[in-house]
């Protein structure tokens, strides 16, 4: 109690330097808190995927295609149940800015593969009916104020031309983190185009998708799709989702990584930082130290006492920062919310808040606290005056 | 030594040196002396004779290098530590040429402090510290923080720390070495009642002869060694 009462006010000593390290912990605290959500949103499109859908591309890389004849032929592959295709479209709507993710697909399929995308009965009718129709989240519908019947016009960059469609219906996501910011067209349209302006790259899909009828045959079918198509012209990858979405993050890994160091980095600088206030203010009190010794108090009354105010410091800013970080986060979300999907803070995220608090507060203790104990008392005292 | 004399401290042949580099500077050289208790002792000498570094050692807040110093029975040279820590908390009242009071606690908790170690409850740390105090006169100033009293205050108020735990001995380092002379003498005469009154035994060290005159003896120390002058 007592303790408590002198690291109180030891800690309103100096306001100055004990309010800039709070806010410093405060800062760093909803730094690592923003950098992580960030990471962990990275992998959530591999949470989302399902087990029972497969995806087969070039076995040489993401952007070979493969003929669009390969479809029959994966349907007849046993433990197929359903195949779709399509292709990356890239299109910019107005400008870069306004990035969103489009794609050409066989409607009726994919829909089919993909029931988290929930749309009205007669959308989905009027969708698969109309050649130039498409379909958007929710999210897009609203980021624009689209309407079914509104006319949206893409900039093609992997297929050039301005690309016209029809909204014909708008979907939500059936799960909390279903991707809600997507413009999905009809291939047909994409092809049949092709065919007139560009016929050698007519015929190509980027992507089959393959649904499975049970979960554990997906590893067999994927070998089975694969060997189908070995030494022909264009051989096949098949991976399950969750691998094809992996293999996407692998070519982020290095800013993952570097996102993740930097994170923790934050905590290493901000620990730098208490222990340097925290050895600032053990030097200036050595001399108070040794009062308390001579008077009978030990080693570890004084190391309570630095413990106690470093560990106050981190765990006050630490609460301002974890206060700060839902609605900076919520803020984040409302900037960005357009092109990531739903912008959570983990509880994981805030446990390790806490934890770092913390491990910041002890480590930037030790030294002060080692440095108080090893002082002799004539010598602290002759240090007064 | 016919008389049966009982000295609350017993100094024998103590030797102290500090090492400065690789030079050994020798402080304290063959040491040798007794204070009865109740004796109210002035330790005088030059400025870097050794007083301080003396007080220290009685005090238990610093080592011999040999020789024995032993206070009301117990040899403290012997005494490790947590024991010695454990041994001033009970047997010494400290008062400094600073006064020493940790500025972000009132008087009166400052008082309070050294009877944190002790067994007592709460109420009866209250009501020794508050007697403390009123023993100094400083009833009125209980609440008032060090930077808000006077330099002579705030040294009444190390005094009051001092005799809380009702130490076996006092020990003062020119407690009025930064002082007026007003309140050099009310601390000197505060000094003098509790030897006077309630017989503390009181080493105090000081170059003002002024404040030695008010001892019952006074050592004078020179180059590290006991001189005596007969008065
Ligand atoms: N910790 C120390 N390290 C080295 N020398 C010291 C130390 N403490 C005291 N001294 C030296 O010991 C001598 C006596 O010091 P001190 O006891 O403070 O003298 P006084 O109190 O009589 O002025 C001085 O020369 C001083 O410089
Ligand atoms: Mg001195």
């Amino acid at each position: 109690m007592y303790i408590l009462k002198i690291v109180l006010r030891n800690v309103l000593r100096h306001r100055l330097r004990t309010g800039l390290t709070i806010l410093g912990i405060t800062i760093a605290i909803l730094a690592f808190g923003m950098l992580r959500t960030i990471v962990g949103l990275w992998y959530l499109g591999v949470e989302n995927s399902a087990a029972t859908r497969l995806i087969t591309r070039n076995a040489i890389s993401l952007v070979f295609s493969l003929p669009i004849s390969y479809y029959e032929r994966i349907r007849q592959v046993s433990g197929v149940k359903t195949v779709s295709y399509g292709n990356w479209f890239g299109g910019i709507y107005i400008d870069e800015k306004h990035f969103f993710a489009n794609e050409a697909i066989e409607p009726k399929s994919f829909l089919e593969l993909y029931p988290e995308f929930v749309l009205p009965d007669e959308q989905k009718s009027a969708f698969i009916l109309d050649r130039k129709g498409c379909i958007v989240g929710r999210k897009l519908a609203s980021r624009y104020g689209w309407k079914t019947g509104d006319l949206i016009t893409l900039r093609g960059t992997i297929f050039p031309g301005q690309w016209e469609f029809v909204l014909r219906g708008i979907f939500t996501g059936a799960e909390k983190n279903t991707e809600e910011r997507v413009l999905l067209f009809h291939w047909d349209y994409l092809n049949e185009t092709l065919k007139k302006t560009v016929p050698r790259r007519a015929d190509q899909v980027g992507f089959y998708v393959v649904g499975v009828t049970r979960p554990e045959l997906a590893a067999q079918v994927s070998q089975d799709v694969d060997r189908t198509f070995k030494n022909s012209l264009a051989e096949t990858l098949t991976e399950t989702e969750k691998a094809f979405h992996l293999g996407f993050i692998a070519m982020t890994e290095a800013i993952l990584v570097v996102i993740q160091i930097v994170s923790y980095l934050v905590i290493v600088i901000i620990m730098a930082v208490v222990a340097n206030t925290m050895a600032m203010t053990a030097r200036e009190r050595i001399g108070e130290y040794a009062v308390f010794k001579s008077m009978g108090f030990r080693s570890r009354h004084i190391a309570g006492m630095i413990f106690g105010e470093s560990l106050l410091i981190c765990l006050i800013g630490c609460t301002f920062g974890i206060l700060l970080t839902f609605p900076v986060g919520s803020l984040f979300g409302d900037l960005l919310g357009n092109y990531l999907p739903s912008f959570e803070i983990r509880r994981s995220t805030i446990y390790l808040d806490i934890g770092f608090a913390f491990l910041v507060g002890i480590v930037a203790g030790i030294f002060p606290a080692v440095r108080a104990s090893r002082i002799r008392i004539a010598e602290g005292l002759r240090r007064i005056g | 030594m016919s008389r049966v004399n009982n000295p609350v401290v017993n100094i024998q042949g103590v030797y102290k040196s500090y090492q400065r580099g690789s030079q050994t500077l020798s402080v304290l050289e063959d040491i040798s002396f007794e204070i009865e208790r109740g004796e109210f002792l002035a330790l005088m000498g030059p400025s870097g004779s050794g007083k301080s570094t003396l007080l220290n050692l009685i005090a238990g807040i610093d080592k011999v290098d040999r020789g024995s110093i032993v206070i009301n029975g117990v040899d403290i040279v012997s005494l490790e530590e947590s024991a010695l820590a454990g041994w001033r908390s009970a047997h010494v009242g400290f008062i400094f040429q600073f006064y020493n009071l940790i500025p972000v606690l009132t008087a009166f908790e400052n008082v309070e402090l050294p009877l944190l170690l002790t067994s007592l409850t709460r109420r009866e740390r209250r009501e020794h510290a508050e007697a403390a105090l009123s023993l100094v006169s400083l009833e009125d100033r209980v609440e008032h923080y060090p930077s808000e009293l006077s330099g002579g205050q705030q040294q009444r108020v190390a005094i009051a720390r001092a005799i809380v735990t009702d130490p076996t001995i006092l020990v003062a380092d020119e407690p009025t070495g930064d002082l007026d002379r007003v309140s050099a003498g009310e601390i000197l005469d505060l000094m003098g009642r509790l030897n006077s009154e309630f017989g503390k035994t009181i080493i105090m060290v000081t170059h003002d002869p002024r404040a030695a005159e008010r001892a019952g003896i006074i050592r004078y120390l020179e180059k590290g060694a006991m001189v005596d002058v007969h008065p």
